[in-house]
């Protein structure tokens, strides 16, 4: 529970940059806050600002937020086979990533249940809450240049994408969507080189072995080691 | 088609993503390819979007104080700083490169 709602006050907290990256991104209040309160997954979220805030326009801006969302399908059926939490509905809405990484960190299932509710449900509120705060400062900020606002959209998608490069091959990949990226912004218009991107990693993913895996050479099992 | 559609849209679309993994069969969605393809997929696009956001502007990729922000952002991770750390370091590296005059 101490734990659940730690996690909901720190995640609560970057409802603040999200709000006022938003803001900046060119969205209105309501926008903001229809994004936090109906989509609720800060990397779709931050996706959907941050294809906006390049100069994508909304269909681009939608593609980035889906396929960010993925993963959430794959926490649901975690969750739904380990957790069985109930009220199916509404556990799909707070099913994001740190619900369910709190609600697998615990042994009991009872403890499960609760760790999932409490921190899916403590986000909710104060993500929304803070997302509030943060378009309202946002709002009265001005140029969001001057306060190193896009600076601090660039240190959020590193900090969402950090956790996740556990080993070399992450860090391959990322390198190579990264240059992808770089290479098509000249080509196609704003906000289609992150679906680019998208497309390269999903084929990374199918043809790519995973180190460690069944199918895979002696040298990538060294190297991931 | 005005913003307020695709908003709606895709958090449509996030609530329906979250939802089908509760209902679709399990076997479809524990295959280890599938599993192994949303993996990719995210790591692939929140590279990509640290790079738009770090270096695109328009349509070129140019250098300027995000550049720093990036850097900042990094560090502030290696030293295991909280996400709004992290967050805050990205944005007074690119505030105090533009007070120095930079990008």
């Amino acid at each position: 529970m101490t734990q659940s709602l730690g996690l909901s006050v720190a995640t609560g907290l970057y409802g603040i940059s999200f709000g006022a990256l938003g803001v900046a991104a060119g969205l209105n209040l309501w926008q903001v806050i229809a994004l936090s309160a109906l989509m609720f997954t800060g990397g779709s979220q931050f996706a959907f600002i941050g294809v906006l805030a390049g100069g994508g326009g909304g269909g681009a801006a939608f593609g980035a937020s889906a396929l960010l969302g993925v993963r959430n399908a794959v926490y649901g059926m975690q969750i739904n086979t380990l957790v069985r939490p109930g009220l199916t509905p509404l556990a799909a809405h707070v099913t994001i990533d740190e619900s369910t990484a709190l609600a697998l960190s615990q042994d009991d299932p009872r403890e499960r249940r609760l760790a999932f509710w409490a921190t899916g449900v403590g986000i909710w509120s104060l993500w929304n809450l803070f997302t509030v705060v943060g378009a309202v400062l946002g709002e009265a900020m001005g140029d969001p240049k001057a306060w190193g606002l896009d600076g601090a959209a660039v240190a959020a998608f590193l900090g969402l994408l950090w956790p996740r490069l556990k080993g070399r091959e992450p860090w391959a990949l990322a390198v190579v969507a990264g240059l992808v990226t770089a290479l098509a912004v000249p080509l196609v218009p704003a906000g289609v080189p992150i679906l680019v991107a998208a497309v390269v990693s999903a084929a990374w993913g199918l043809w790519v072995p995973e180190p460690g895996g069944k199918n895979t050479p002696r040298v990538w099992k060294r190297g991931a080691a | 088609m005005s913003l307020w559609w695709w908003i709606l849209i895709a958090a449509a679309v996030a609530y329906v993503t979250k939802l089908a993994g509760y209902l679709i069969p399990r076997s479809w969605l524990e295959s280890e390819r599938a599993l192994r393809v949303a993996g990719c997929l995210t790591i692939g696009l929140l590279a990509s979007l640290t790079v738009t956001n770090a270096f695109v502007s328009g349509s070129s990729v140019v250098f300027d104080a995000r550049l720093g922000a990036l850097a900042a952002a990094a560090i502030a991770l290696l030293l295991r700083a909280p996400f709004l750390v992290v967050v805050l370091s990205g944005a007074a590296a690119a505030a105090l490169l533009r007070l120095a005059g930079w990008g």
